[in-house]
């Protein structure tokens, strides 16, 4: 009888394995040096179980592949996995339907605990049902230094914007670009964003970009950050770079005193074996306000026919937020892992500021939690155009950017 | 008697009527079904997904209030001017040349031709580095000793819309040139011997009589460098992608964007419209100046 029961459970459990395995197709953007190893941790681990994962990387920036993710899944040709940055993209796709449900999953494994923050995983939630998987922690407030430019140019290297600002014309005395900075309007937009919370502070920020407040987007203090950012503007006349990776790459090489960036530039300081506080800084905040926002990257799921693909989507799913695979893929990105109870011993420096700035929660949601693509493209518009074009004054663009709050959905 | 056999017109011809009637299906159910499709959801607030909820003329007013299209509108006729009168000055000029009966026809009518066989993604990114300051033409003359040079349109937002018409005029010419090229091989030898009794001048003879009895092949060349100029959008994402800042903008990368990058249908839409209304104001007149006052004939 006992030996029965076993052989049953045995061949059950064959059954189990052998019956799903599937191929999975995962869609991304992340194809620079630092970010394709990161990935590849994802794709070693899923490659480990029975399942295989083919690899769909989409070369630019996520603004030139989400247009190609979402007309798949609309167009009836959908990938088994895709990266999204989670919040309001994929609320429409997820209302129609066009995403798995990951609520059985999520429940079992106690997703909402052990996320943190939890706004990741409320970003991920719709009518009470979990619809995609966090995987990182990514945060826009980082002033990268490099070390080098400033021992070329005879300054200290700066440790708040103040002091960036005052250095300027030393760098530029000595033949360097202050700021690097690409010329894709996400990246205009972005620097925008940290300026504003570096410079203007937390309440501002909220009541702009949660509260539309229009009242707080006409007062002096938003025109103040527009005239910082003119000048920062000035300081990147001289680069012409288009890809953010380029622009990190004049700082890493000392070509430029620094650059505003996200903590994914991390990932190209490691691979250029760079050491955090020797080879170069990192100012949270513009070391002004200490704030990280909590955007992140989360991955959804397509709704697929086949139950041998859904098996594996929900293995992915499970995967990709386990332990070893978030220490492993957050250490090669230079991102936050989304759950609070790992171990990062590895981490360096930069990473350290950020843990620790999680810990005491000065966190804010990401603007693709608050803004609708609309409204953010309305601005990435006006911001690529105020950043390239010095006929645009300060003024002009701050009234421009209250009409486009004001009439925000 | 000869009243019960009249045929009815409806079934002349009947067979190629039959054989034409998919082309007609598909006429209609794509090109007017959806073109009607999507005019309609323009007077909506479609997001991503396509839906009937009517907000007016809401998408309009938006779309001639963002400066992202007024650009846009702008970029496009310089480029659309440059770019057809250039086509066609250079395209015929070739093709004058190539008709003097040269040595060596076959193999410049072959380089000339060459690049329209490349896609406009690798004619962009071709041009972007042979633009590129650093190390691009600017450089090279820079080397060869006029330090002074500089030729950088793709990161001047003044000029850029040049940057792209230069590579434009060097992928599209070729197929001009060699439309005109077979235009002018079928005029016939003797009109040239009698304008040579005539003592007429060359060129004269160019303008005045070749060209004027080129008609159809200018035509034929017109429509085909029209439709290139207003769906130019490969070119410019190759490129520039827009910018620098939003300096080298077109209408069709602004419909791409608000419809998929923006997930904003609606305004997508909007945008396109308005591109078909563009294009019929120009159209329509001028089918009727081509068409309509042939009746006499």
């Amino acid at each position: 009888m006992r030996l029965n029961k076993n052989l049953i459970g045995a061949a059950a459990i064959l059954t189990a394995t052998h019956g799903y395995s599937a191929e999975l197709e995962v869609t991304h953007w992340w194809t620079s040096g630092g970010e394709a190893a990161a990935v590849a941790e994802f794709a070693n681990a899923f490659n480990a179980t029975e399942h295989t994962w083919v690899d769909g990387a989409i070369a630019g920036s996520g603004g030139t592949a989400r247009p190609i993710i979402i007309s798949r899944i609309l167009g009836g040709d959908p990938m088994g996995a895709t990266q999204l940055n989670h919040g309001r993209q994929a609320e429409e796709l997820v209302e129609a339907g066009l995403m798995l449900d990951l609520t059985d999953i999520a429940e079992a494994e106690g997703w909402t605990d052990i996320v943190n923050p939890t706004s990741l995983i409320d970003s991920c939630t719709l009518d009470g049902k979990i619809y995609c998987v966090p995987v990182n922690i990514h945060s826009w407030q980082w002033l990268w230094l490099s070390h080098d430019a400033y021992k070329d140019a005879g300054v200290d290297v700066p440790t708040n914007w103040t002091e960036f600002v005052a250095a300027a014309p030393a760098l530029e005395a000595a033949g360097k670009i202050p700021l690097a900075m690409g010329q894709q309007s996400w990246q205009s937009n972005g620097a925008f964003g940290v300026m504003a919370i570096a410079l203007g502070g937390i309440d501002l920020w909220t009541k702009v970009n949660v509260e539309k407040d229009e009242e707080a987007v006409r007062s002096d203090e938003m025109l103040a950050i527009f005239e910082a950012a003119a000048q920062a503007r000035a300081f990147t006349a001289k680069s012409t770079v288009q890809d953010w990776n380029q622009a990190t790459n004049l700082v890493i090489t000392g070509q430029a005193g620094g650059q505003i960036m996200g903590d994914w530039a991390q990932g190209e300081f490691q691979i250029a074996e760079q050491v955090a506080g020797e080879d170069y800084s990192c100012l949270p905040g513009l070391g002004v306000n200490e704030i990280i926002s909590t955007g992140g990257d989360a991955f959804y799921f397509p709704v697929n026919d086949d139950p041998e693909i859904t098996a594996a989507q929900k293995a992915l799913a499970s995967l990709m937020i386990s332990k070893e695979v978030q220490v492993a893929f957050n250490l090669k990105k230079g991102s936050l892992p989304v759950r609070g109870d790992v171990d990062l011993a590895a981490a360096n420096d930069c990473m350290r500021k950020g843990l620790d700035i999680l810990a005491t929660g000065a966190i804010l949601p990401d603007g693709n939690q608050v803004l609708s693509p609309d409204t953010q493209g309305q601005i990435e518009d006006l911001m690529v155009e105020f950043w390239n074009d010095t006929n645009v004054t300060a003024a002009d663009a701050h009234s421009r950017y209250a009409d486009i709050i004001a009439s925000a959905d | 008697m000869a009243n019960a056999r009249r045929p009815v017109r409806l079934f002349r011809n009947i067979n190629a009527k039959i054989a034409a009637l998919p082309m007609v299906a598909t006429a209609l159910v794509i090109f007017v079904g959806c073109t009607i499709w999507t005019v309609v959801h323009s007077f909506t607030k479609s997001r991503l997904l396509p839906k009937l909820d009517f907000v007016g003329l809401d998408q309009y007013e938006r779309l001639w209030d963002t400066r992202r299209w007024l650009i846009s509108i702008e970029n496009l006729a310089i480029y659309g001017a440059c770019s057809l009168v250039l086509t066609l000055v250079i395209g015929f000029t070739l093709a004058a040349l190539l008709d003097q009966k040269i040595r060596f026809e076959n193999t410049f009518r072959t380089i000339l031709l060459y690049p329209f066989a490349l896609s406009f993604i690798v004619t962009g990114l071709a041009w972007q580095w042979i633009l590129n300051p650093e190390f691009g033409l600017q450089k090279i003359i820079r080397s060869l000793g006029w330090e002074g040079f500089t030729f950088d349109p793709l990161y001047n937002s003044e000029i850029v819309i040049y940057g792209i018409l230069i590579a434009a005029l060097w992928q599209g010419t070729g197929l001009i040139m060699v439309i005109m090229l077979a235009g002018l091989r079928g005029i016939d030898e003797d009109i040239w011997k009698a304008a040579r009794v005539d003592g007429i001048p060359k060129w004269k003879t160019y303008v005045v009589i070749i060209i004027p009895m080129m008609r159809p092949v200018f035509v034929t060349a017109l429509v085909l460098i029209a439709s290139g100029i207003i769906k130019v959008y490969d070119l410019v994402v190759a490129q520039t992608n827009g910018g620098p800042g939003l300096a080298s903008e077109v209408p069709a990368k602004y419909v791409i964007d608000s419809m998929f990058k923006n997930q904003n249908l609606g305004q997508g839409f909007a945008a396109s419209t308005m591109m078909l209304v563009t294009v019929l104001v120009i159209l329509i007149p001028w089918a009727y100046l081509e068409f309509g006052g042939k009746k006499h004939d």
